[in-house]
């Protein structure tokens, strides 16, 4: 096939005005997501953040009941829903005997199954799998509005507080003692997470928008020992994966959702099998490795041994 | 016993209350240290070792009393102070090296979004190699020895030109090179007018390690020169009573 074929094939899809907005709101919650989804990773929360998904339903149904299928009011409602679980949970947690991973889960699952049979009221007709599953097709100029405001407040405030959230995830108790209101930070990172689930309801709906912020983030995690590239690396990740899936489901003519977080999963496969320093073949040869550092210490090729007595 | 105050104190304890749901884990502490001294916290578990570090570095609210360091209020010293946390607390998978670890103690004073000045980067690379790690600075945290990594958090408080060092536990897990070699870092820092507060857990080398120590049973027990804080007698009160754990019979008011 000519040069000019194959760019044909991977243009052609993008002279509908559905497929434009379909790419930009892809390319634009995957990258945000990409970025976000580092924190997430760091901070141990990627359980949290499914049931925060969850939770999003009934938020979203009572939106649908009293003002329709508007995209303000469907993320006011889902952001609603899923703060009210999260810090239902860590009051529960508090108060109770039971523990916070527990009584999270109690409360999304509930909040699902409301959610459900809240959405049967609603004026407009809603498909439930759409909300379960998304519809990058359907994807309109409102759905737009929302990812241009969440990768803003995401990227526009991730990035000149890096430093401050960098030592929360690191240490809380230690940033605390420098001064952090690390309250603040994780009460912001909670919304922020929250934002970007309901941002990326439509491209790839409730149950698969985990994908996009936990798979660049694992695979970004495997790859580097430096902040900042996890960070930058998992949000180009993001991108490249949401949009070369939704070219292969435009050209395959499959569903985009599980084709995006696939396309993202293949990703994270390769990391985690050939990644240089973390995968699994460079440790299953860093053993030899290790026997031969040790060799040369025994035979004192090592030099100066930073840890023997008197070594300082 | 109340310890002798201290003619130019660099932390004052007065009368430092802490309770964990009205049980108070620490009791009526007061004594004042100054520069140059590695402090040792003796006492039996639950004793409130950890938990007096941890008022000190801010991260629990008094229920009496106050804390002061270098004159001023705690809410306005935190940048004097470094909180090491107990090893098993730290992810050390984290992705950062051992530099990036460093740099993190200049953060406050470089701001939000200045890039590193050629005083930062001085700074950092001072604390690296007083601390024997320069060559080790690319590597990721987790591909240190233990001794090291401990090294590697004094020097990341170095950059951060702490005066009070609080420690929790560091020599725990450490074998005996890695302990001899802290203790180097500790004795160094001392050296050069720092004052360290260090929990730990044994007696047996406690002369050899510290100058002067606290030794706690929830109240205060003895604090002063190591030797004698550490006199048969004191121990036997510090660890032949039950500690406290009661309710309070009288109001912190």
């Amino acid at each position: 096939m000519s040069t000019d074929g194959i760019l044909h094939i991977l243009t052609e899809p993008f002279s509908y005005g559905f497929m434009q907005r379909a790419l930009l709101s892809c390319a634009l919650i995957g990258f945000t997501n990409g970025f976000l989804g580092t924190f997430v990773i760091l901070r141990r929360q990627a359980l949290l953040t499914d049931a925060l998904s969850h939770s999003l339903l009934p938020g979203l149904a009572v939106a649908a009941i009293f003002v329709g299928l508007s995209p303000g009011g469907l993320l006011l409602g889902g952001l609603i829903a899923a703060l009210l679980v999260a810090l239902g949970g860590q009051l529960i947690a508090r108060n109770s005997r039971l523990k916070d991973d527990t009584a999270v889960a109690a409360l999304y699952i509930i909040a699902f199954a409301l959610g459900i049979l809240l959405l049967r009221y609603a004026r407009v007709k809603v498909d439930l799998i759409h909300f379960l599953f998304g519809n990058i097709l359907g994807v309109g100029n409102g759905d737009l509005l929302i990812s241009y405001a969440a990768a803003g407040l995401t990227l526009g405030i991730l990035i000149p507080f890096q430093r401050p959230v960098l030592l929360t995830l690191f240490d809380a108790s230690v940033a605390r003692a420098t001064g952090i209101r690390t309250g603040w930070v994780e009460a912001g990172l909670l919304t922020l997470i929250v934002m970007a689930l309901v941002a990326s309801l439509q491209a790839v709906g409730v149950l698969l928008s985990l994908g996009l912020l936990i798979l660049p983030a694992a695979t970004a995690y495997l790859m580097t020992d430096s902040f900042s590239r996890m960070l930058w690396g998992s949000a180009v990740l993001g991108l490249a994966g949401a949009i070369a899936g939704l070219l292969l489901s435009f050209l395959a003519n499959i569903p985009s959702g599980p084709c995006i977080v696939l396309v993202l999963a293949v990703f994270l496969g390769i990391a985690y099998i050939f990644s240089p320093r973390h995968g699994v073949l460079s440790r299953f040869f860093k053993g030899r490795h290790l026997h031969e550092e040790s060799l040369r210490r025994w035979s004192g090729h090592e030099g100066h041994d930073h840890d023997l007595p008197g070594g300082n | 016993m109340r310890a002798e105050a201290h003619p130019d104190p660099l932390l004052i304890v007065e009368d430092l209350t802490v309770s964990y749901h009205r049980v108070p884990a620490i009791h009526h502490l007061s004594f004042s240290l100054g520069r140059g001294h590695c402090t040792g916290i003796f006492g039996p578990n639950g004793a409130g070792k950890s938990t007096l570090l941890k008022s000190i570095a801010g991260l629990l609210r008094p229920e009496t009393g106050r804390i002061l360091i270098g004159r001023r209020e705690l809410s306005k010293a935190a940048p004097l102070i470094a909180y090491l946390p107990q090893r098993e607390s730290v992810d050390w998978d984290f992705p950062v090296t051992v530099r990036g670890l460093v740099e993190m103690g200049r953060y406050h004073q470089v701001g939000l979004l200045h890039p590193f000045s050629k005083k930062d980067d001085e700074a950092v690379d001072g604390a690296l190699s007083l601390f024997g790690l320069s060559e080790l600075a690319c590597r990721q945290i987790k591909e240190l020895s233990g001794g090291q990594q401990q090294r590697a958090f004094l020097a990341r408080s170095w950059a951060q030109e702490a005066d009070l060092y609080l420690l929790d536990e560091p020599f725990a897990g450490l074998d005996r090179g890695s302990s001899a070699n802290l203790a180097g870092a500790l004795r160094t820092l001392a050296s050069r007018g720092k004052l360290l507060l260090v929990s730990h857990h044994a007696l047996s080398e406690a002369i050899d390690l510290f100058d002067t120590a606290i030794l706690l049973n929830g109240e205060m027990v003895a604090c002063g020169p190591t030797a004698e804080t550490l006199s048969p007698r004191n121990l036997e009160c510090a660890y032949g009573t039950a500690v406290y754990s009661g309710h309070h019979h009288h109001e912190h008011r």
